[in-house]
């Protein structure tokens, strides 16, 4: 009894609030096209972790990075959708796809690359994304962007909040970067000193032989050990 | 309505942009090398100098088989030049030919990230077109290019980052409304830099390893033909209107000019991009190809200490003398 009085309040109330909360019983088309380009990210998204061509996955990966950033766009989040592009797009993509060719870029399936840890994985991706919705979805229930008022996402009040009321945590990630950068300074030293009397090739290139001559490997890092004997 | 009209009109005549001037510098560029080269070329079809050569060398490209090597990823293997392609199309919307907000295809805020971000991507056209061809020099072009990327967006980011500290914006429109001239000598090392990457970014020579036609037969290209080989030259012509016409809007002051700005702006920024064109195509005659290390060396030792330069020196002015 006392059960379905609290859900028929529970109802009540969310239909209360959905009612006050413009267009929600009748989606605009800013929603509708956030819904299918959310579809689309998330579709990508799957096909990205479930497919077995690594390279394919690489660029489903594309797809959903896009698919995020035209997210931010429609939530008028300008500036935040360019450097999403610019960044993760246009860099780490890029960056990624350079470090599967020069390793192992088979055309094709790759079987070998399943660590087995599909049903681990799923347990954990399905739990983070629960937590996720859960919390934002209790967060932001009520809140809407006016689309007609003053611009939220713009550069200039991005720059202003995050350089006025967020600059701890902005310089302390910078110092979490540098620490990072410095980080890989020092562990791409010990490697190459390692390895610089009579080594014929580069340990840290082993799959090259499968797709490209070895020729590649060599000429690549020579030009990093010039790079690094000049620092 | 009229709003409707408006956009449509405005999508258009970018279009015709992104259809013609690459084609215009294409042509110049036959016509410019070969004077400068002392060997004319084709000279009789259409008449004067053998300008519809051009369009013979389109007719040719279309007729063509167009062939997908068996070993190759299909899809990818011809979604490649499309991705090659398009985002210099969605960079042209952005680029201000005159003052006003009735002179630019789109005005954005953050139009510097946009315009960045979005040559950014570009380059994985050339990326998936040297994974999937299955060719072992293709798979070389693919390495170089994405080596030249990583090394090159840093300091052509600093540059533009220096000019939106300079004009207080990250709008294209904004910073050609606060551009001064003496801003030329201020921003004149960013420029240099800017555009030296910019070349690198497109792998126009001296920068052109990933393609060396006569090291690794056109690198990421090798097995293309065709239709989608002419949309990889395309995508490399429309690279350079790209190219300059951002330069001249970030550092040369676009549409101000020395005397008639009023209603002859975009004649201002049309002629400075010219002539940045024409540099790209003299650039490509008189300058041997580097070496792939020589590139790396470049970028990294000198390119991105000029640029970290000239953001010190934008910001010490601006602090100090504005």
């Amino acid at each position: 009894m006392s059960t379905a009085a609290t859900a028929g309040a529970l109802t009540a109330g969310t239909l209360r609030r959905a009612a006050e909360s413009p267009g929600f019983l009748s989606p605009t088309g800013v929603e509708i096209t956030f819904l299918l380009v959310g579809l689309v990210t998330l579709g990508a998204a799957v096909v990205t972790v479930t497919t077995r061509q690594l390279v394919h996955a690489a660029l489903w990966l594309v797809v959903a990075l896009g698919g995020l950033a035209i997210e931010y766009l429609l939530l008028t989040a300008e500036f935040i959708a360019w450097v999403q592009v610019l960044i993760y797009v246009g860099s780490v993509v890029v960056l990624l796809l350079f470090g599967l060719m020069l390793t192992r870029a088979p055309i094709g399936r790759s079987p070998d690359a399943d660590s087995g840890n599909r049903p681990v994985a799923l347990a954990v991706a399905v739990v983070a994304a629960g937590a996720l919705v859960w919390v934002v979805v209790d967060a932001f229930r009520t809140t809407w962007i006016d689309l007609d008022g003053a611009p939220s996402g713009t550069t200039e009040v991005t720059g202003a909040s995050l350089f006025q009321h967020w600059v701890l945590p902005f310089e302390a990630l910078s110092v979490l970067l540098l620490a990072a950068l410095v980080g890989a300074i020092v562990l791409s030293r010990k490697a190459n000193a390692g390895s610089e009397p009579g080594a014929s090739g580069e340990p840290g290139a082993p799959g090259v032989k499968d797709t490209a001559p070895p020729g590649t490997a060599t000429g690549v890092t020579r030009a990093r050990r010039d790079q690094e004997g000049d620092r | 309505m009229t709003d409707v009209l408006d956009v449509a009109l405005r999508l258009l005549v970018v279009f015709v942009v992104f259809l013609t001037f690459p084609l215009l510098v294409g042509q110049t560029e036959h016509k410019v090398m070969a004077h400068m080269q002392g060997r004319v070329g084709p000279m009789y079809a259409g008449g004067f100098h053998g300008w519809a050569q051009l369009i013979a060398d389109g007719v040719k490209f279309a007729q063509k088989e167009d062939v997908v090597p068996a070993g190759a990823d299909r899809r990818i293997f011809q979604l490649a030049p499309a991705v090659a392609l398009l985002p210099y199309l969605l960079v042209l919307l952005a680029i201000p030919i005159g003052p006003g907000e009735g002179a630019v295809g789109q005005v954005l805020d953050a139009g510097v990230f946009f315009v960045l971000a979005v040559m950014g991507v570009g380059v994985l056209g050339s990326l998936m077109a040297g994974w999937a061809s299955a060719n072992k020099f293709s798979l070389l072009g693919g390495l170089r290019t994405a080596a030249q990327l990583l090394a090159y967006e840093l300091p052509m980011l600093l540059t533009a980052a220096s000019v939106a500290m300079a004009a207080g914006t990250v709008s294209l429109v904004g910073i050609l409304d606060a551009f001064e001239w003496w801003w030329l000598p201020w921003q004149i090392t960013g420029a240099l830099v800017f555009f030296v990457a910019g070349l690198a970014e497109l792998q126009r020579p001296p920068f052109d390893m990933p393609v060396a036609d006569s090291e690794i037969i056109f690198g990421a290209y090798t097995e293309y033909t065709g239709l989608r080989f002419a949309l990889f030259l395309l995508a490399e012509y429309a690279g350079i209107v790209v190219l300059c016409g951002l330069t001249t809007v970030l550092f040369l002051g676009g549409w101000h000019g020395p005397w008639g700005a009023d209603g002859l702006g975009w004649v201002w920024t049309l002629l400075k991009t010219a002539v940045l064109a024409f540099v790209v195509i003299w650039l490509r005659v008189s300058y041997p190809r580097m070496r792939e290390d020589q590139l790396q060396k470049f970028a990294w030792t000198l390119l991105v200490p000029l640029a970290l330069a000239q953001i010190a020196l934008t910001g010490v002015v601006k602090v100090v003398f504005l």
